[in-house]
């Protein structure tokens, strides 16, 4: 089989994979899913920017402060592009995923009746069961703040998004909808363009706003917000290659110029008296203080980055390494994949347990091995409870794995389920 | 290997075959423990009679160290006083945070000692300790109650 990318080459990109691990082991880095590992062109732009521009971006009047604004500005056009945004004044910078999301239910949340964004009593907002705590607990804290009532899809046998009740979750009450695009747990992909296109139009025919986590997904698929047709998105630059500290959220324009601010002080207003101020439009209306300037210059280079490798590319390798891997695990004694078990609309992200073996012990014997594996509920409890398991064992693929990395695994998994279960 | 040091046999022998692990009815005090960062429970049913501990039993979902770890826990602290239970509580969660330089002491610990290898990978020592923890809890509230 040949990879759609040259490994050897990336690997040699990212400088992590010249140390060893618990011994003389290499590192098999099969927990991308948390975070990625950074190439030395990401770590360079933010070393570059401290030596060379360090400066407060959109403060002061001298040199190093114009190419500081310069670089950060520039990140966010680059994120634009990649993104395929209308206008990079719907590019905010946050910290991170979690920021985006809780930045758009604070807003909601901070809005007048009067406004379009007020929530009341009577009012809906829907998430799923496969949400990451990160797209959950800030809709449970907006409904309990507002009186609206939260509702959510449930999930599937197979691991996909059950759209039984969609008549019920989704008319004129709802005004709000939050859903993944890629599930951290099952590897699911929410196809909004193709198996889910009803669910979309739907939302867009009763008037809710859409929001997108696309943590998952930014990082290894082509990600069009246009063609998603969703009202904001959102991801995290540590899962893109790109440093940690910097995040994003895409939102329409004509939607976040109208919405309150969230975060409130210096750099986000127009006018301030003793007693009141006004604010200036998107973004900078939501980036007050000084911004996370080298880590959106990293995020910059992150993206370019991935579009040298080209993420056509390295979505076509993630799906050859999960079909291999999905394979290679289904033959082992006891093994369930909790999740889609074909490749179908299904990210590189896949979950398992073993009879007999809790996730933690084999996730402590993969270590031993070299193997870097993420155990426990994911920050999904509830799709945990849904599939009545406490944790899950859960390897990620990404661009610099390859089909060694997925042997590794196989034989791992298998090695560590005999010395617990057959000694 | 270094994973024989943790997973060592009498903790493995603990897990395959746990001791006390079904709930006693009629507890002096019964309370629920969980580990936040992987999700493990416990419950843990304590009889406090005479201001000694009568019978200590659970149930609980874990990895094979929280589970060898209530069960050596229950064995090792039945019969006790509460002043002795305590202490033994103490030594055993000194010896699981001395990042592998107190190897325990066997006549005080028993099979408590099988988990001095824990102590030298830090993201286990919270399943070790997470029986003990929900014990030390009961013990307290049952002195409480009985005053
Ligand atoms: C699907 C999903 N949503 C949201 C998040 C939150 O991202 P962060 O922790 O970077 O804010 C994660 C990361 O764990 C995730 O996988």
């Amino acid at each position: 089989m040949k990879s759609a990318l040259n490994v050897d080459q990336i690997k040699s990109e990212f400088p992590i994979f010249n140390r060893l691990v618990r011994g003389e082991n290499r590192l098999i880095y099969l927990d991308s899913a948390a975070t990625s590992q950074k190439p030395l062109s990401v770590l360079d732009a933010e070393r570059d920017f401290y030596t060379k521009h360090n400066a407060a971006a959109h403060r002061g009047a001298h040199q190093l402060a114009e190419e500081a604004t310069e670089l950060f500005e520039g990140a966010r056009a680059k994120v634009a592009t990649f993104l395929n945004a209308s206008s990079e004044n719907e590019i905010i910078f946050t910290k991170s995923a979690t920021e985006s999301i809780n930045l758009v239910a604070y807003s909601i949340g901070n809005a007048k009746p009067g406004s379009k964004f007020h929530l009341k009593a009577g009012d809906r907002i829907v998430v799923s069961e496969m949400e990451h705590h990160a797209n959950l607990i800030p809709w449970q804290e907006l409904a309990a703040r507002t009186g609206a009532e939260l509702s959510w899809f449930g999930v599937t046998d197979d691991g996909r998004l059950d759209l039984s009740n969609l008549d019920s979750l989704i008319n004129e009450k709802t005004k709000m909808v939050a859903l993944t695009h890629q599930s951290n747990v099952l590897g699911t992909i929410n196809d909004f363009n193709g198996d889910l296109v009803k669910l979309r139009a739907q939302i867009k025919a009763v008037g809710a706003l859409f929001l997108i986590d696309a943590c998952q997904s930014v990082p290894h698929l082509k990600v069009d917000v246009q063609e998603l047709g969703c009202d904001f998105l959102t991801f995290s630059g540590h899962k893109a290659v790109g440093p940690t500290g910097v995040g994003v959220l895409w939102g329409r324009s004509e939607l976040l110029d109208e919405m309150p601010p969230f975060l409130t002080g210096g750099s986000m207003i127009e006018n301030v008296t003793m007693q009141s101020a006004t604010y200036l439009p998107a973004p900078k209306r939501f980036e007050a203080g000084v911004p996370n300037m080298a880590q959106a210059v990293g995020l910059g280079a992150a993206l370019d980055y991935l579009d040298k490798v080209s993420l056509t590319a390295i979505h076509e390798h993630e799906v050859a390494l999960t079909k291999q891997a999905l394979d290679g695990l289904k033959s082992i004694r006891g093994l369930s994949i909790v999740g889609p078990t074909d490749v179908k609309n299904r990210g590189a992200v896949i979950s398992f347990t073993v009879e007999g073996v809790h996730p933690h012990d084999l996730g402590q014997a993969l270590d031993q091995y070299g193997i870097a594996v993420r155990t426990g509920h994911h920050c999904a409890w509830p799709l945990m409870r849904r599939f009545k398991v406490v944790a899950t064992t859960r390897a990620s693929f990404y661009l610099y794995n390859d089909q060694s990395d997925v042997v590794a695994l196989v034989e791992g998994v298998d090695r560590a389920r005999k010395y617990f279960m057959e000694r | 290997m270094e994973l024989d040091s943790l997973y060592q046999e009498v903790i493995l022998d603990h897990y395959k075959r746990p001791q006390n692990k079904s709930l006693a009815s009629n507890p002096t005090i019964q309370v629920h423990h969980v580990n936040t960062s992987c999700g493990d429970e416990v419950t843990l049913n304590l009889h406090f009679k005479g201001e000694r501990v009568e019978n200590i039993t659970w149930d609980a979902v874990g990895c094979s160290i929280s589970q060898a770890s209530h069960s050596v826990m229950s064995e090792l602290l039945k019969g006790k006083s509460a002043e002795e239970a305590l202490s033994l509580v103490e030594e055993f969660q000194r010896m699981l945070q001395s990042k592998g330089s107190d190897l325990g002491n066997e006549e005080h610990l028993q099979d408590g000692v099988a988990f001095a290898g824990v102590s030298k990978f830090p993201a286990r020592v919270k399943c070790a300790l997470l029986g003990w923890m929900a014990f030390k809890d009961a013990l307290q509230q049952s002195i409480t109650k009985a005053n």
